[in-house]
């Protein structure tokens, strides 16, 4: 266990190194000059100079790597081209709109999930599981934008019992909430599509199992079967799905929070693409990247905790 | 002979239905799908226009059409571009073996680290918004995936029997990967490639939603979206008909390849995530 620890440790060390080279090269494969393009052409060679000495630009590419590495993990992402303040300062600002979000979409999602595929499952081949099956299959084919657009017309514009985007702050809690609700259920809608899924198949081959069928005949009332028998046993799947899709959600917020106007990391990616504001860019694309990374290796580690076989491979 | 199974036939019907109208917009829409007409803006679906008109008095139909066109092109391009290079990554990894086939699939790994929103993101921050960046990310991130199916798939092949048999008869390891395991793995190569081209045309639709696709005044299902979205109050219409295109197609995309999938090789269906 502890040299598999160890490997997979080691693997998922290099690979957030690997990760930070690329996203370091693609950032800064541009041929210009960003002094140049912050101060604009009329500046003189002296101001340029300064600025490239300020930004560590004539250092080798190496070294400026391995201070951005270094500064990074230190929490100094540099400073923002277009703010004028450290980036660090601006993710501040925005993570808790992303990390509610992200948070609120996962646990509905679960929710949904759990509910329909175990339902689907206790339903097998009558209309409900059907009416599961349909949901899911187009649920992978709806894309998070267009379902946002459709709840905000239903929802915003044809019943007007919920704002259609934007963020009061939460100052107003209740008004901040009611933001809330519909980019949390866009967000889950889609991703509980596939937990669903896996929830109702993996439910379905626990059901076939003989202690089920024991506990059925011991006269256990349904419900007490499938949530305290069969949905702990069908876990397994299910968790290593919800942590793969932790990481589908929180890239989902970035689309999400452009939907409706939301200010948080995903809406200042896109200002800083606009701005052409490198640093902040780099910066988030490099933060959302290893939540990516950590999340794969989480569900790694998970799955290999719940069945030892995995250990085993390679 | 067996029934079809019934994803691969729907898939199959709405594949053709969007193939065939993207084939007919090339010679034919009802109207210039570019021409502006103030004067016959916002309508509602009428004989001439049968899905009315958008906020420039242009129609709608006929936007539609170009755009399934348009949304094609790029999937064919990305999944042609990413899988051809993925393919030919896993089966060099699966020819020489060793610390290259190592190499290969740890780049694979930190493939999946990279959504291709990210990619797209940083694409259209150093080099600007455009289609082709849109292309390039999500040819990007279906090298891995082609890489690992590529590969595992080629790694079967190597222990059949007729491939030793070719291996005793003096045949080379090049020679035998392109004129044995190539063919042979073509199959699940198909089928992913079927199921990438729905995940393709979801991509480009999202990214050209959020600008970093195709650029006014390219007709794209997703920018037709963006669009329609600042107009909900006056004409929420609009942003109906791009929405169910982008699902027609990705459903039936996805359909087709699950129906492939379930008659060349049940297996695939538990080895696939």
């Amino acid at each position: 266990m502890a040299y598999f620890l160890l490997r997979r440790t080691i693997g998922f060390v290099l690979t957030l190194l690997t990760v930070s080279v690329v996203v370091f090269a693609v950032m800064n494969v541009l041929p210009g000059d960003p002094a140049l393009t912050i101060l604009g052409l009329e500046a003189s060679d002296d101001a340029i100079n300064a600025l490239r000495v300020k930004l560590g630009l004539n250092e080798p590419v190496f070294t400026r790597y391995i201070n951005w590495v270094l500064n990074a993990l230190n929490g100094d992402f540099g400073e923002s081209h277009s703010f004028g303040v450290p980036v660090s300062g601006l993710i501040l600002e925005r993570i808790s709109m992303t990390v509610s979000l992200a948070v609120f979409g996962m646990l509905l999602t679960i929710v949904i999930a759990l509910s329909l595929g175990v339902g689907a499952a206790a339903n097998h081949r009558k209309f409900g599981d059907w009416g599961v099956m349909f949901f899911s299959q187009l649920g992978i084919a709806v894309p998070a934008f267009w379902l946002s657009i459709l709840l905000v017309i239903l929802f915003a514009v044809k019943l007007r019992w919920l704002p259609p985007g934007g963020f009061p702050g939460w100052g107003d809690p209740l008004l901040a909430i009611k933001s809330l609700i519909l980019p949390t259920i866009a967000l889950a809608l889609v991703q509980s599509a596939v937990l669903a899924r896996v929830t109702r198949s993996s439910a379905l081959e626990v059901m076939r199992l003989d202690y089920i069928r024991t506990a059925k005949a011991s006269g256990f009332s349904r419900k007490r079967i499938l949530w305290r028998h069969v949905l702990p046993n069908a876990l397994v799947p299910i968790v290593t799905i919800v942590g793969m899709q932790f990481a589908a959600v929180v890239t989902g917020t970035i689309v999400i929070e452009n939907v409706f106007y939301l200010p948080g990391l995903g809406r200042l990616i896109f200002q800083s693409i606009a701005n052409r504001d490198l640093p902040t860019v780099q910066a988030l694309v490099m933060m959302f990247a290893v939540i990516v990374v950590t999340a794969n290796f989480i569900v790694d580690l998970l799955y290999s905790v719940i069945d030892p076989r995995l250990r085993e491979r390679n | 002979m067996k029934k079809l199974p019934t994803n691969l036939l729907i898939g199959g019907i709405l594949v053709f239905v969007v193939l065939f109208t993207a084939a007919l917009s090339l010679i034919w829409t009802p109207h210039d799908h570019a021409l502006m007409n103030i004067s016959e803006k916002f309508h509602q679906p009428n004989n001439i226009y049968l899905l009315g008109t958008d906020q420039l008095g242009r129609d709608i139909l006929s936007q539609l059409m170009a755009a399934s066109r348009n949304s094609m092109a790029v999937a064919l391009i990305a999944v042609l571009l990413g899988g051809s290079i993925g393919t030919l990554l896993g089966l060099l990894a699966s020819t020489i073996g060793g610390w290259i086939e190592e190499l290969v699939m740890r780049f694979a790994d930190i493939g999946f680290a990279f959504p291709a929103l990210l990619f797209a993101i940083m694409l259209a921050a150093v080099f600007g918004p455009s289609l082709t960046n849109a292309i390039l990310a999500i040819a990007f991130i279906n090298i891995p995936i082609f890489a690992r199916i590529a590969r595992a798939s080629a790694n079967q092949i190597w222990n059949l029997d007729f491939v030793t048999a070719s291996k005793a008869a003096g045949m080379g390891r090049v020679t035998i990967t392109f004129s044995h395991i190539l063919p042979n793995i073509l199959a699940p190569i198909i089928v992913q490639a079927t199921i990438e081209f729905a995940v393709a045309i979801l991509a480009e639709a999202a990214l050209s939603y959020l600008g970093l696709g195709a650029q006014p005044p390219a007709p794209s299902w997703g920018r037709m979206l963006s669009e329609a979205q600042t107009l909900l109050y006056l004409a929420p219409q609009l942003a109906i008909y791009p929405g169910l295109c982008i699902v027609v197609a990705v459903l039936g995309f996805g359909l087709l390849g699950d129906g492939l999938r379930d008659i060349t090789d049940p297996r695939l269906s538990r080895i696939r995530q």
